[in-house]
């Protein structure tokens, strides 16, 4: 296999559980963690209707088994389904944003959304591995203050882009986020600076850069590090756009047709490069990652 | 005079008073000089308290103003030998956005920058200088074309935001504000942008990676408009005044921030009222920011461009 001839020297990792993972994304594996599969024994599919067993859901990476509808799924599940047996080290595990504009609640809503979500920040990043290539990865959460993109999450992803060009790791994003974090003002705003000053360096590095958009990738994530891979990939149905469509329809005063900004609209306009399902992602990242002989070119 | 805002009229009336009082006594030949020095005392005073502490929303308003000078009164007021240039070479020309090679100073610039109209009908044509992703793509076409000759790039920046619609997304807006932001970032030649009345969102920030960022003193920048916070946070886009409160979108905050390097004065009343002084302040920032940076070796100017926007940001535990 390709693999093989490109074939790293193996690395060592702390290997941790899907336990571990979760107790260090600050929750337990059993904890309620998605707020559109609720706990019982039957989930109803919001798209086609049809009741599901939540175990089967689970099983089949909460891609409804009938009309193939692909629920949100958490960072946790994400870094579950999408690298190695669950290894996973983390980077900045413990930053947190702070109040810069002083806006009104923003520190109360902060910690409203750390219950709520069991997470400290909307990204976690950290290393991994995917076919046995060694990744950095940065997963999303839209459970934290909508994956809103403010100076943490905006901060992650620029360290985490750093230390792939430092490693010579390739970058995988996965992007969810309702766009920029409003409370934190002009910082906000020049994370997409920061993050897509980032990724110059990384391209100028000759590494690899995925990025692969989920439900919903909107406003400022869409306009930096989400359209800026190598590679742009969707999940199936995704929402993708920068501008809201309620703005849209309220600017051109009519009413938009139903595949507006999902991830086929984009991929017919010639947005992205592929529409990947949930269940063919990890292979075909490994490929991918195979393809570019593990993601970084040759010095 | 049609060009003043709400909260300058008190200022004038006292000033038509003056001038009524000041015919009145030309045509009469009666003496009235001791009372036209003592409005005038009394305008002046109010002038300085109207103009010394502007609120945000009063500045909101100020960079909005219809008679503020665009992008063209500026580069025609302070360049020689303009041409302007057209199209992204893939799907059109964008009017919202309008660039060039000119002269300033004696040195060749690619100079650039969003487009507002001076009337209803330019407006429409000009998509009120909201920019389509062909808008940005030819900015980038024309700005990769700098690099290559090492002519700096000037950027005025000027939009409420990028034109919400269909064929923007269709075309991917997002794609080409991105695309923008990672280009700048690397480009190899020195950039200086100015936010001269709106710096909306992803629009503005699309022309904004400078090696130096200056703002208007009564222009504005945010991430989103007053507008749009305020239908965010209380579902009113009325409270638009609170949010520019709020969202601390004036100059004075964003240079506290650090976010720009430097404000630039404007005439007493704002830009639109001496819009020759205004674009002559504009000029002596450029010329002198130019100046230093054309000294400085590219690679350092690179990495220093990247330094500075990799430190914006707050958080704790990092």
């Amino acid at each position: 296999m390709l693999k093989d001839l490109f074939h790293k020297k193996k690395q060592r990792y702390a290997t941790l559980t899907s336990q571990d993972v979760a107790e260090r994304l600050g929750r337990t594996r059993t904890a309620p963690v998605e707020v559109s599969v609720p706990e019982g024994l039957m989930t109803k599919c919001k798209h086609c209707g049809e009741a599901t067993f939540t175990k089967e859901l689970e099983k089949n990476l909460k891609v409804c088994p009938n009309c193939g509808y692909h629920y949100t799924v958490n960072a946790m599940e994400r870094i579950l389904m999408t690298l190695d047996e669950g290894r996973f080290f983390e980077y900045d595990a413990d930053m947190t944003a702070m109040d810069p504009l002083g806006f009104p609640e923003y520190p109360a809503k902060l910690e409203r959304e750390m219950k709520k979500s069991g997470l400290k920040e909307a990204v976690v990043t950290g290393e991994g591995t995917i076919g046995g290539f060694p990744v950095v990865l940065g997963v999303m959460d839209s459970t934290f203050f909508m994956g809103s993109l403010g100076s943490v999450a905006g901060e992650k992803i620029t360290r985490a882009i750093e230390r792939a060009i430092a490693k010579r790791y390739p970058l995988i994003l996965f992007t969810a986020s309702g766009g920029a974090r409003m409370q934190e003002g002009i910082y906000s705003l020049m994370q997409m600076a920061k993050t897509s000053a980032a990724l110059a360096k990384l391209h100028e590095e000759g590494i690899l850069y995925i990025a692969v958009n989920t439900y919903p990738t909107t406003g400022g994530v869409t306009a930096s590090f989400a359209m800026l891979g190598d590679l742009n990939i969707a999940e199936p149905g995704a929402l993708i756009g920068f501008a809201g469509r309620r703005i849209i329809e309220q600017t051109i005063r009519q009413k938009l047709p139903d595949d507006f900004q999902t991830a086929e609209f984009l991929l017919k306009n010639g947005m992205l490069d592929m529409v990947v399902p949930r269940k063919d992602m990890k292979q075909t990242l490994a490929t991918v990652l195979e393809l570019h002989g593990g993601g970084a070119r040759g010095e | 005079m049609a060009n003043d805002l709400m909260f300058e009229k008190p200022l004038v009336e006292l000033q038509k008073k003056i001038e009524e009082l000041r015919s009145f006594s030309e045509q009469s030949g009666l003496d009235f000089s001791e009372e036209i020095r003592k409005l005038e005392e009394k305008a002046d005073s109010l002038a300085s308290h109207l103009y010394d502490d502007l609120s945000p929303w009063q500045r909101t308003q100020m960079a909005r103003h219809s008679e503020r000078p665009t992008t063209l009164d500026y580069i025609k007021g302070m360049c020689t030998d303009f041409l302007e240039l057209h199209g992204d070479r893939a799907f059109g020309d964008d009017q919202a956005i309008v660039a060039g090679i000119a002269k300033l100073d004696g040195i060749p610039v690619t100079i650039m920058g969003h487009q507002k109209g001076r009337d209803t009908k330019e407006n429409i044509a000009r998509r009120w200088g909201m920019a389509q992703p062909e808008g940005y793509r030819k900015t980038l076409r024309l700005m990769k074309q700098a690099e290559k000759f090492r002519r700096p790039v000037i950027c005025f920046i000027d939009t409420s935001g990028a034109y919400p619609g269909i064929a923007s997304e269709e075309r991917g807006i997002g794609e080409a504000i991105a695309r923008n932001l990672l280009e700048m970032a690397a480009l190899k030649t020195p950039i200086i942008c100015v936010v001269t009345g709106e710096g909306g969102s992803g629009g503005a920030l699309a022309l904004g990676i400078g090696d130096r960022v200056y703002m208007l003193e009564n222009s504005i920048y945010g991430v989103i408009s007053p507008e749009g916070a305020a239908a965010l946070l209380w579902k009113d886009s009325g409270q638009a005044q609170r949010a520019a409160d709020t969202m601390k979108i004036s100059a004075d905050h964003i240079h506290s921030f650090g976010v720009v390097d430097g404000v630039i004065k404007e005439p007493e009343g704002g830009a639109h009222k001496d819009n020759e002084a205004t674009i002559a302040n504009v000029r002596e920032t450029i010329v002198t920011a130019l100046r230093e940076l054309l000294e400085i070796p590219t690679d350092v100017l690179v990495e220093q461009r990247y330094q500075k926007f990799k430190n914006m940001g707050h958080y704790a535990n990092g």
